[in-house]
């Protein structure tokens, strides 16, 4: 029991596996020139692959040893002194806390709201479904910048959607710098995070309770449960695993979006306070050129987010239900 | 006994769903209607409607913005990201679906751990390593080869998709039945035949959705194209980002939001045709089943 890990959102029971009638008796009809087959089709993937990703993650790993800055050839081997001076770096926690703050807020109100977003459309058959499933799917094909300029514009001080929207209803003691306070900045990049996932996750939870048969509820609801009972003692046990996996590869995904998000919306700003740990690295490495201190903090982001994921994974684990 | 009117549940799950919906299209439409606003209509209320079709903001960002240059790397670097990917992913995930070879538990385990990789993490290696490839070269070519190289961009691009793209291209090549395969090698067809006039053909659907999902994903990146075209050639994304920095300097925001409807559009068009195909075909599926 070493990895839980599961594939991105990939059905776990799907897995259609070297069955037999899957794989024309590969092994039984092996020919000559096979061999020269599969390395024709296979290499410059793999190629690539290796070049483009495993050699990248690799450095990653060796260049947080080093102290380096950049450009210049000099590079110094020192240990683990980069993650021992991450220890002492204000700014650095600081960018902890809010990766964790966001993970946990975000997360928490994605999964919450998606999840009953999807009972409500499968369990009521509400009119307009597929348009609704339209709408809240839309944020999930727009760009991260498009995402951050249509937020930008929406929190403006000045012109902004809030902000005169609040005006305009003589409630001017509600208006906040929605991007410019420091105490604020980290919600205003929460409501954006969840704007963009929502609707992802809704569907995927649709999809996964659209296959829980109707006679289970028929059957409860003639024992006299209601729809309340019935989401928690049917419908989401029935669709645990979809909901494990899910959480798992969110924890991945909202890790890298808070930065491509703050990247690009506040640029970490005001005054650090909005950093989450990978655009901090990012800033380390091009804004300071501090290559190795920055690759030290891609190693803890990465085994961070690996371990949340695999304890998250271990917590959620139920016996399958047979139904 | 007096009878309250009570909401029911379907009403207010209908308003709760009108109010998300609303939340999502208003700051989108809003930003349609905004880019068609002169500069002095900006300022006031946000909610009042434009007075004419001030489409000089487009002129400005396609021309004075440079957005339509931009545009055209974007089309470039997404088209020959989507080639390159298909060119090297389809024959390898054919392969791993169908051929017993050395190494292929190796092979295998190598791809999954490569869905975990984000490329977040390995943005900064790449850009050093191409750094190191420039500087490898300087002799020959003094100006650099490797970084500000549309065409990079996109093996980049390629290169980075192709665990997902394997991953989903191999689990359907799986589902496959043999049996075809097995009659076209009796009609003496060769390896490389059967796997691109007999599966390639019969795969179209995953094919279809790896080009999806990887269309978004090179169209909408800007963190690869921020790092590895760091001159005067950029995508739509970072030219976008540019509009922003330049937008908060001078307040010009008519030009930003006209860029950013030429950012949204294409992708919007693009989902609203994969919806209704897709409704189409879980229809079309309904019937027959």
């Amino acid at each position: 029991m070493t990895s839980t890990v599961t594939p991105p959102l990939g059905d776990t029971e799907r897995k259609p596996g070297r069955t037999p009638a899957a794989a024309p008796g590969a092994a039984t009809r092996r020919k000559r020139g096979d061999g020269r087959f599969v390395a024709v089709c296979l290499l410059p993937a793999l190629a690539l692959f290796a070049l483009f990703m495993i050699w990248p993650t690799l450095s990653v790993f060796r260049m947080s040893l080093y102290s380096w800055s950049g450009f210049s050839a000099q590079e110094r081997f020192v240990g683990l002194d980069n993650f021992a001076k991450l220890l002492d770096d204000q700014q650095f926690l600081r960018s902890f806390q809010n990766t964790v703050a966001l993970l946990v807020i975000v997360t928490v109100v994605t999964m919450g709201l998606g999840l009953a977003l999807a009972a409500v459309m499968t369990r009521q058959k509400l009119r307009g479904r597929n348009l609704y499933r339209f709408v809240l799917y839309i944020p999930n094909v727009l760009s991260v910048v498009v995402i951050a300029a249509i937020f930008s514009a929406v929190y403006d001080q000045e012109n902004g959607l809030i902000n005169g929207t609040l005006r305009l209803l003589s409630l001017d003691g509600l208006q906040q710098v929605w991007l410019g306070d420091q105490s604020v900045v980290i919600y205003s990049v929460a409501f954006a995070m969840v704007w963009q996932a929502l609707g992802y996750y809704m569907v995927i939870y649709m999809a996964s309770m659209a296959s829980v048969p109707e006679e289970l509820y028929e059957a409860s609801a003639l024992d006299g449960a209601g729809a309340g009972r019935q989401f928690f003692t049917i419908t989401l046990p029935l669709i645990w695993e979809t909901l494990r996996t899910t959480l798992t590869f969110f924890i991945l995904s909202a890790v890298n979006l808070s930065f491509v998000l703050v990247r690009a919306m506040t640029g970490g700003g005001p005054d650090g306070s909005s950093d989450v740990l990978l655009s901090y690295m990012y800033q380390q490495a091009y804004t300071n050129s501090s290559y190795g201190y920055g690759m030290a903090i891609g190693v803890v982001v990465f085994a961070f987010s690996f371990l949340v994921s695999l304890l998250v994974s271990r917590a959620t684990r139920r016996p399958p239900l047979q139904y | 006994m007096t009878t309250i009117h009570k909401p029911g549940p379907r009403t207010v799950s209908t308003l709760l769903l009108t109010v998300i919906a609303l939340l999502i299209v208003i700051p989108v439409g809003w930003v349609l209607v905004a880019s068609l606003k002169t500069r002095s209509e900006f300022f006031g209320s946000p909610w009042t409607l434009p007075q004419g079709l001030h489409l000089q903001n487009y002129v400005d960002a396609f021309v004075t913005a440079d957005m339509g240059r931009y545009f055209a790397t974007s089309v470039l670097v997404t088209l020959l990201g989507l080639v390159l990917v298909l060119a090297v992913s389809v024959p390898a995930a054919y392969v791993v679906a169908r051929y017993e070879f050395r190494g292929k538990g190796l092979v295998e385990m190598a791809l999954l751990a490569g869905l975990f990789i984000n490329v977040n993490y390995i943005v900064v290696p790449i850009f050093l390593m191409l750094v190191d490839w420039d500087r490898a070269l300087i002799d020959l070519m003094p100006d650099g080869f490797f970084l500000d190289n549309p065409a990079m961009l996109a093996l980049v691009y390629a290169a980075t998709s192709i665990p997902f793209t394997i991953y989903l291209l191999s689990s359907y090549f799986r589902t496959i039945p043999g049996d075809f395969e097995e009659a076209a090698l009796l009609d003496g067809a060769s390896r490389f035949r059967i796997m691109t006039r007999v599966m390639v053909p019969m795969a179209r659907p995953a094919v279809t959705t790896v080009i999806l999902f990887n269309f978004l994903a090179y169209w909408n990146d800007f963190i690869i194209a921020l790092t590895l075209l760091p001159g005067e050639g950029k995508t739509l994304q970072v030219g976008l980002l540019n509009l922003m920095t330049a937008q908060k300097a001078a307040a010009d925001y008519g030009r930003l939001y006209a860029g950013m409807v030429i950012v949204i559009v294409p992708v919007l068009l693009v989902y609203a045709l994969i919806q209704r195909r897709l409704i189409e075909g879980m229809a079309a599926g309904g019937v027959k089943g």
